[in-house]
């Protein structure tokens, strides 16, 4: 299902997003590598969120490009990228139906759209759940349904934007733990967050914004242990606020 | 007068006569076909104009919203001027036949489904619309998605469709001529009724429509509330 030629690395080339003549985002350089999950940390309003709408290619940039470079990069096929949101959109179908539909748009058919949505909500421990009106289900029931719903489009990368944020202790742990059988799976993700505690059980790498900025990118370990700037040790330390 | 029309009323809904019965059917008939098109037609169309951007969109959002408001004796007497035997539908032969008035109603339903649609479905663009376009999912695609997903609201805007044409007389009055036993409805038959002072059985008309208004309301009600239960 994810054997097809890979499209990471992701090429960030000077990055900007400005709005309403504010810049929100500028000369970000960065390069997203397979492996286990980028953590996009930073305080409130560094542009986290921005930087994975315009990864994921939900919004254009003002200037500068976001290129996929892998072999795979060119083939047109369905979404091999996707984006999990803080909110997790849910439609007013079962459980089992909102995978079927996402299935259906990438134009999987019938047989195979009921195989794969059973087989995603198998690996998120969902089955007992595959009728319930989507709706209904918990705020951790919900994000889980959702990166299921990635998962059964067999993406090669998925963008989570803080899908933890909101959730109480034990659903937000459940999800971290959804996040990482995306990662066992071989799926890259890259997730932002504000859970430092979670962001070291995840991270493979840490990308650190601040105020639209990137300042640091580089092993999880090195930037917990040894931050090269100020702001980051300031915001490890949880002084910086925003 | 008012105890004279509930005994007319209880009168023609248990005595059976044919030509009572034949209007009520003849009414259900013209406005069910004219909301069955009308909402056919118009809930792709609120679809589209919830999802699309273009130049004089707006305008056309704006048109929409006020032929909510177009006088039925107008949209009947368009009709009649285009369907006449020497108009450019004249071929068509529907003048003063039941077709004519479904025609006539749907020009009146349409907008209100088309509108009211367009406002439910840019709410659910609006909550929805970025998830599917993370899946690339093209705008046309997504109209029957969100048509799906707004079924609830869209019930509301057919439903008010469906009450301007059982309410509405200058149309079919003009489209149909209240010819007994061919285009007679049930407000005609009460234009009728009144004019001629025959008040208590105009009355009973009214009391005998309202039931069937509020019959086909509840029904859509009950069973908009059931799937709404099993679906969440």
């Amino acid at each position: 299902m994810r054997g097809d030629a890979p499209i990471l690395p992701l090429r960030l080339e000077d990055l900007a997003f400005a709005e309403g003549g504010r810049t929100l985002l500028e000369g970000i350089r960065l390069t997203l590598r397979g492996g286990p999950p980028t953590l996009v940390l930073g305080p409130n309003g560094a542009g986290k969120s921005l930087l994975l709408r315009l990864c994921a290619g939900l919004l254009a940039p003002t200037s500068g490009a976001v290129r996929w470079t892998g072999p795979g990069a060119a083939m047109a096929r369905p979404p091999r990228h996707l984006i999990v949101f803080q909110r997790p959109v849910m439609l007013r179908r079962s459980a089992a139906g909102n995978i079927a539909h996402a299935l259906a748009v990438a134009g999987v058919d019938g047989a195979e759209r009921q195989r794969r949505a059973e087989a995603a909500l198998d690996r998120f421990g969902l089955s007992p759940l595959a009728a319930r009106p989507a709706r209904a289900l918990s705020g951790g029931e919900q994000q889980r349904l959702a990166l299921a719903r990635a998962w059964a489009l067999g993406p090669q990368v998925v963008f989570l934007d803080e899908p933890t944020a909101s959730l109480d202790p034990a659903a937000a742990r459940a999800v971290e733990e959804a996040v990482a059988a995306l990662a066992a799976d071989g799926i890259k993700a890259v997730m932002t967050t504000h859970d430092l505690a979670q962001a070291r059980r995840l991270a493979g790498d840490v990308a650190f914004l601040h105020r639209g900025r990137l300042l640091e990118h580089g092993p999880a370990h090195a930037f917990f242990d040894a931050p090269r700037t100020a702001e980051a040790a300031a915001f490890l330390r949880g002084e910086l606020y925003w | 007068m008012a105890e004279g029309a509930f005994a007319e009323a209880l009168g023609l809904v248990l005595g059976g006569d044919p030509e009572f019965l034949s209007i009520v059917a003849l009414s259900l008939r013209v406005t069910l076909s004219a909301v069955a098109i009308a909402a056919l037609v118009g809930l792709p169309l609120a679809a589209l104009l919830a999802v699309s951007r273009f130049p004089g969109r707006q305008a056309v959002v704006v048109c929409c919203n006020a032929l909510m408001g177009l006088p039925p004796v107008v949209a009947g007497l368009a009709l009649y001027v285009l369907l006449s035997r020497s108009g450019p539908l004249g071929e068509l032969g529907w003048l003063f036949t039941p077709a004519g008035m479904v025609a006539a109603q749907t020009l009146l339903v349409a907008p209100i489904v088309v509108s009211v649609g367009r406002e439910v479905l840019e709410g659910v663009w609006e909550e929805s619309g970025e998830y599917l376009r993370s899946l690339g999912c093209s705008r046309l695609r997504a109209v029957p998605t969100l048509l799906w997903e707004g079924r609830f609201g869209l019930l509301t805007a057919v439903l008010a469709g469906f009450g301007r044409a059982s309410a509405e007389v200058g149309a079919v009055l003009i489209v149909g001529g209240n010819i007994a036993g061919v285009t007679r409805t049930v407000t005609t038959a009460i234009t009728l009724e009144t004019g001629r002072g025959n008040l208590a059985l105009a009355l009973g008309l009214g009391i005998v429509l309202l039931a069937l208004v509020l019959l086909v309301n509840a029904a859509a009600f009950l069973a908009g509330r059931a799937t709404r239960r099993a679906e969440g």
